[in-house]
């Protein structure tokens, strides 16, 4: 394993896996606390990275985050307000709102496939020099999503964040609690869409580079972080969950990492990633399939011999 | 104060579906009245809840409460005024979150000027471990567990304390709240309605199918049958009836014998 994941290797995957961390979390708020599959995420993510690049071009990479930010919430209103005003059921909803943003993120591109920031700083390379060549990616990915997790966690114990949560637990209750339901659907989506489209301002950032492509298979890539994070960590608190999300992640990427270094050919690497999802969602089904299994050989084998004395 | 003028709800109206739920009900419940409902299955009390609570709205008629027209205000809003208990006890709570946060959610009704971004205040804490020791189950000290790990009953108790004592309503709607709890837990349950009722003096509305308990609860009978209401008793008439007496009076009101077998069966 030591030659398998070199210094660099582990580096660049805690890096991507702190980034794409991000639109885990926009799916633990969408998919596990309102219980809704949002198909928008793909072309939210690349929104998020075409707005970024685009305000990073124009010479203001930190101002690229709120930015994207503001973008991912239109995109999470305008998925909330087919849902809750308008009757549209919130697969469609999400699938509507996804092919629709690929002539958005067109636009915002200038019209072209995709968009080099090259030449323009970023957020990394603000801060390149002061934190040396090696870290300086991680460091600020780490930073980012640290302040973005408390933050969500600390939202997600107030008044408000206890509504959207009840919301996908139980919409009845919420209503007898004299809260209407379609406004924290519209508030969970808003804050959902924003970090969806941070973290593709982030990735834009990163790889100085925005194409239309960006965010396919986002979605899968997300639900596999978040099914290998409550996979490993279990579901509890708040605070467990969003860690879990954010070591799926990682792991997730250090899989991808891994066969990258077995000379997985690089056409290979979509079904190499379909499999690393449908084996992290299949296992805790498998795990209590094998328990099963196993308690009925035990049994069955104690009755025989049972039977034999 | 509640009242109801004329309320008629027709559902699947103009098809070969078409189901008259409800058929012109008028109804004054007082401050302070606690009325049992009883009817066969199909008789239109969970639709007249319905109607009273928002779920859906009265074709005719208007709904009043405290001589404020709710009639097309939606369910979420009048719930600041109106609590409502079901049969199913999974439904007043929510099961993945804390007992308090459950708690918090409901006390929103009473703190709405409180800002949206405040959490849950040690004071509010305090206030709802009193609340919950009065429930006499322990539920004080599982204050961080999840609420889906409680029994069916202990969840109807919860349920009970965040719809009528935490904050309480104008009026309280039961509808059939004991029918899936055991009979020791039915009647503790059944004991702190009748506690709550009495010392928040609400108005209260309780369909239930034991006819015990549609004369021993409350001071009001009402018997529902094809979606009106054929009898409504109440004062001194009420209080020398047995359930005999119930039942003849039932079959001169709707012109027919009852055909429910759980209310028979619990005769």
């Amino acid at each position: 394993m030591g030659s398998l994941l070199s210094l660099p290797v582990v580096i660049s995957a805690l890096e991507l896996g702190f980034i794409y961390a991000l639109v885990a979390l926009a799916l633990f708020v969408s998919y596990s606390i309102l219980k809704i599959a949002d198909l928008s995420t793909d072309g939210c993510f690349t929104l998020g990275c075409a707005v970024g690049a685009q305000v990073a071009i124009m010479g203001h990479p930190i101002l690229a985050l709120p930015a994207s930010m503001l973008a991912g919430v239109g995109s999470g209103f305008i998925m909330a307000l087919l849902q809750t005003k308008m009757g549209v059921e919130p697969i469609l909803a999400g699938i509507i709102v996804n092919t629709g943003l690929y002539t958005v993120n067109l636009a915002a591109m200038g019209f072209s496939s995709n968009l080099s920031i090259f030449k323009a700083e970023t957020v990394y390379t603000l801060f390149q020099d002061a934190l040396g060549n090696t870290w300086y990616r991680l460091v600020i990915s780490i930073v980012i999503v640290a302040v973005v997790c408390v933050l969500l966690a600390w939202f997600l114990g107030t008044r408000l964040g206890l509504s959207i949560r009840a919301t996908g637990d139980n919409t009845d209750m919420v209503k007898t609690s004299s809260i209407n339901p379609a406004f924290t659907v519209t508030v969970g989506l808003c804050l959902s869409g924003s970090l969806t489209a941070l973290s593709g301002c982030l990735i834009g950032q990163y790889q100085k580079m925005c194409d239309i492509n960006l965010g396919t298979g986002m979605v899968t890539i997300a639900l596999a972080s978040l099914i290998i994070g409550e996979t490993l960590i279990g579901k509890g608190s708040i605070k467990r969950h969003i860690a879990g999300v954010i070591l799926g992640s990682c792991l997730y990427r250090f899989a991808m990492a891994i066969a990258l270094r077995l000379h997985v050919p690089a056409e290979c690497l979509k079904l190499v990633s379909a499999v690393i999802v449908a084996v992290a969602i299949a296992a805790p089904y498998l795990k209590q399939r094998v328990a099963f299994q196993k308690r009925k050989m035990a049994a069955m084998s104690a009755r025989r011999g049972g039977k034999s004395c | 104060m509640l009242r109801l003028i004329n309320v008629k709800k027709t559902f699947n109206p103009g098809t070969v579906n078409e189901k008259v739920a409800i058929n012109g009900i008028s109804l004054t419940v007082e401050d302070g009245e606690f009325a049992t409902i009883i009817g066969s299955n199909g008789a239109g009390k969970s639709t007249l809840f319905n109607c009273i609570a928002g779920s859906f709205y009265a074709d005719e008629g208007s709904v009043e409460l405290d001589d404020r027209d709710i009639t097309f205000v939606p369910d979420f809003q009048r719930a600041t005024q109106i609590g409502r208990l079901f049969q199913d006890p999974m439904k007043g709570t929510a099961p993945n979150m804390t007992i308090e946060e459950n708690l918090a959610l409901a006390y929103l009704r009473a703190s709405k000027k409180k800002s949206p971004f405040s959490r849950i205040s040690v004071s509010e804490r305090k206030l709802f471990r009193e609340r919950l020791s009065l429930l006499g189950m322990g539920l004080e000290d599982r204050m961080k567990q999840p609420v889906g790990l409680l029994s069916g009953g202990q969840r109807q108790a919860l349920t009970l304390l965040m719809a009528a004592t935490l904050v309480p309503p104008k009026i309280l709607l039961l509808d059939e709240h004991t029918a899936a709890l055991d009979p020791a837990t039915a009647e503790k349950v059944l004991n702190l309605t009748r506690q709550v009722v009495e010392e928040n003096h609400l108005a209260c509305l309780m369909i239930t199918h034991n006819m015990h308990s549609a004369l021993d609860l409350g001071n009001r009978t009402l018997m529902m049958d094809s979606g009106r209401i054929v009898l409504d008793i109440k004062g001194p008439e009420r209080d020398g009836l047995t359930v005999d007496g119930l039942l003849e009076k039932f079959s001169v009101g709707a012109g027919k014998e009852l055909d429910n077998d759980r209310i028979l069966f619990s005769k």
